[in-house]
């Protein structure tokens, strides 16, 4: 057993002379920054060469914007533990920087009730904005189809959404989500209750749908690759113009497992489509929320979808609570 | 130390034994703690109350340890048949002095509540706790803290008892004495105080919220819930449209609420459940929270708890503020010490698991004087 060059990560590190990338028209070295390194810890969870990273414009603004947000909202949580370092990482995970209350509307309101907030949400957007910006001009530097900008660009819209596009049509930047680790997560729990729960909202369905399809499409795709590497299927841009055996095993596994399977090529569509609709389908649910419709309950029962159950509310029809605590029989 | 044949053996012939020695191991304890969880018992088995129809997954799991596991204070609660008079007895307003609350009983009874009250709520301390250390002559005199409040507990029992019927004897005949509260404590256990605002430098909204505090069990929920809906009459706990579609800006418009008022309210409720050891569908049909034809009883029980909390916190707590000592108000208001579920219901469905409180004490059960059967 040759258990020494196996790990359930990466089975081979390649280590040796730095990669710099390819420079066709001799100035795209100017972009490159940061010394090329290698790391073996880096090299079990992926490519052990650390860098070089490409600066550019769009890359830098992102960066400088993304440090703005994150230390208002970092400063601000300090404030709220009267500057107590201690008292803040002990409270870290419940502290937060709050959106506005509903009475400031869409103004702007004292830096320290929610105004706070909107410039560090400006920071946000901008800095998401640069950064989609960024995979753009990489994408088109390297002559590469847009794919992931447009993927990212299905993420910008959940958070513009959220951020953005709701409040306004709310007429309230109090509708906004907080940032915050605990409370972000209040605000989730909150919006669907308020909502007459979000699990009504067909838009919320397809999005769970796309979300777990994804990570069932990963699964499988990821456990078919490994599985036909011994045949050469880890080279998969090579299966795809010239099928051999792995791709043809892979193919069969799939179709004799289930009737049908995708193709070499097709199964970068199912995935990329899947991932991609996830937020694009939860983002038309949340602005739907609130602005079309306010009780998703009332909504699926006027739409013949709320399921009705027979049986009594309350324990007193199904046993009774001396019972429960052992106290008869 | 080995003979050279065994050495010489195990050079020619290397064997990997990491492999199998892992696989055994493995192997090994998951039968080892197979066999323990079948022998033993599996200490995480739960059984659960079912509360609502099949297919809504309503129902209470617990834990069968802590299930069917009495409530230890149970053991500790004293109590004492009435002497039933048989006519022509001396009251208490007539032998003793200044007895404003409990004049109509014979002596024996009165005594005999005297002692009750002494064992739920100064066993240590006895009478002086209240009466002081003058002597018997001196047990008329309110110059202690603890009597002139004790007078007013014993008028909130009398009126829970009369006045809120459908809260506390709404399952079944139990009632709430002094007992109930205290558990032979001086100050009850979960009794609460203004804590908010939680967060300096900032205001509104962002104030109230997001720290672990006791008020907030802990979670980042706001930690005012308690302070707004069980202290002011006029507050309104629902957060729902009952409609598909309502126009109006959430927190502006009337009956529209906002996310923050929702968080309060979720903050309340939680409140709640972990008051009793329940959670969210002991009442509600978590698939629908406001809907009316699916709340269970409880529901309606817990909806007159909350107004007789208010009551109690309005009417007989909160104006005591004046009468303690400094080290008996709050923390960092310096405001008077406040109930909810928890300071009766101590993590239990029912107080006490439903024990009956009140058939010995007819004297606490009215503000008139007592009817003994």
């Amino acid at each position: 057993m040759a258990i020494e060059y196996q790990n359930i990560f990466t089975q081979v590190q390649v280590q040796g002379e730095p990669d710099w990338g390819m420079d066709e028209s001799g100035e795209m070295m100017a972009d490159r920054a940061g010394r090329p390194r290698f790391s073996t810890l880096f090299g079990l969870l992926g490519n052990a060469q650390l860098g070089p990273i490409n600066v550019s414009s769009y890359g830098v603004i992102s960066c400088v914007c993304f440090m703005i947000w994150f230390n208002i909202v970092g400063f601000s949580m300090l404030a709220q533990v009267g500057w107590s370092v201690p008292e803040f990482i002990r409270q870290l995970f419940w502290l937060a920087l709050e959106p506005p209350g509903p009475e400031y509307g869409l103004s702007m309101p004292p830096l320290n009730d929610g105004g706070a907030f909107i410039i560090a949400g400006m920071f946000f957007l901008g800095g998401c904005v640069a950064w989609w910006l960024r995979t753009y001009q990489l994408a088109q530097q390297h002559k590469l189809g847009k794919h992931l900008a447009w993927a990212f660009g299905a993420l910008l819209w959940l958070i513009l959404v959220l951020g953005l596009i709701r409040p306004v049509l709310m007429g309230s930047w109090s509708e906004a989500v907080p940032y915050g680790i605990f409370p972000h997560l209040d605000w989730t729990t909150a919006f669907s209750i308020r909502y007459g729960n979000l699990y009504y909202n067909p838009f919320h369905c397809l999005s769970i749908v796309f979300l777990y399809g994804s990570v069932l499409l990963f699964a499988m795709h990821g456990g078919t690759i490994l599985a036909v590497t011994r045949y050469g299927g880890d080279r998969e841009l090579e299966q795809i113009y010239d099928r051999g055996t792995a791709t043809e095993r892979a193919a069969l596994f799939w179709r004799w497992t289930m009737g049908f399977n995708a193709t070499m090529e097709g199964i970068h569509r199912w995935a990329w489509w899947f991932a991609v609709l996830t937020p694009i389908t939860g983002g038309i649910g949340i602005l739907l929320t609130g602005t079309v419709v306010d009780n998703w309950f009332i909504w699926a029962q006027e739409h013949n979808f709320a399921p009705m159950y027979d049986g009594a509310f309350g324990y007193e029809d199904y046993g009774s609570y001396e019972t429960f605590i052992g106290k008869e029989n | 130390m080995f003979p050279k044949w065994f050495d010489k053996w195990n050079a020619d012939n290397p064997t990997n034994i990491f492999g199998p020695a892992v696989a055994v191991g493995v192997v090994g304890s998951a039968v080892f703690a197979a066999a323990l969880i079948v022998t033993w018992g599996n200490p995480y088995q739960t059984e659960s109350m079912q509360t609502g129809p099949r297919g809504t997954g309503m129902s209470v799991p617990e834990y069968n340890i802590s299930r069917t596991a009495p409530d230890p204070t149970i053991e500790a609660y004293y109590t004492e048949e009435p002497y039933v008079p048989e006519g022509g007895e001396e009251l208490a307003k007539d032998i003793y002095e200044n007895v404003q609350v409990l004049g109509e009983l014979t002596d024996d009874n009165f005594n005999r509540l005297m002692l009750a009250m002494t064992q739920w709520v100064s066993p240590e301390e006895g009478c002086a706790y209240c009466h002081g250390d003058g002597g018997i002559e001196t047990y008329g005199a309110d110059d202690l803290y603890t009597k002139v409040v004790s007078r007013r507990m014993i008028q909130m029992t009398q009126n829970i008892n009369e006045n809120w019927d459908g809260h506390v004897n709404a399952v079944a005949e139990v009632g709430v004495n002094c007992y109930t509260c205290h558990r032979g404590e001086n100050v009850p256990s979960d009794i609460w105080f203004n804590v908010t605002p939680v967060n300096e430098n900032v205001g509104g909204w962002s104030a109230v919220q997001n720290r672990g505090t006791t008020m907030s069990s802990s979670t980042s929920l706001p930690s005012n819930a308690l302070e707004v809906y069980l202290t002011d009459y006029d507050s309104y706990v629902n957060v729902h449209d009952l409609e598909s579609r309502v126009a109006g800006v959430p927190g502006l418009t009337e009956d529209v609420a906002s996310i923050q008022k929702t968080e309060m309210t979720y903050s309340l409720m939680n409140y709640f459940a972990n008051s009793l050891g329940v959670n969210c569908v002991f009442c509600h049909n978590s698939r629908a929270f406001y809907e009316a034809s699916e709340y269970t009883p409880q529901w309606g029980i817990a909806q007159l708890g909350r107004q007789m909390v208010i009551e109690l916190n309005q009417e007989y707590l909160i104006p005591l503020e004046d009468t303690y000592p400094p080290e008996r108000l709050g923390p960092i208001y310096a405001d008077a010490p406040k109930a909810a579920c928890r300071t009766c219901h101590k993590g239990y469905q029912r107080p006490l698991q439903g024990m009956n409180v009140t058939n010995d004490w007819p004297e606490l059960v009215s503000s008139e004087a007592p009817v003994y059967e």
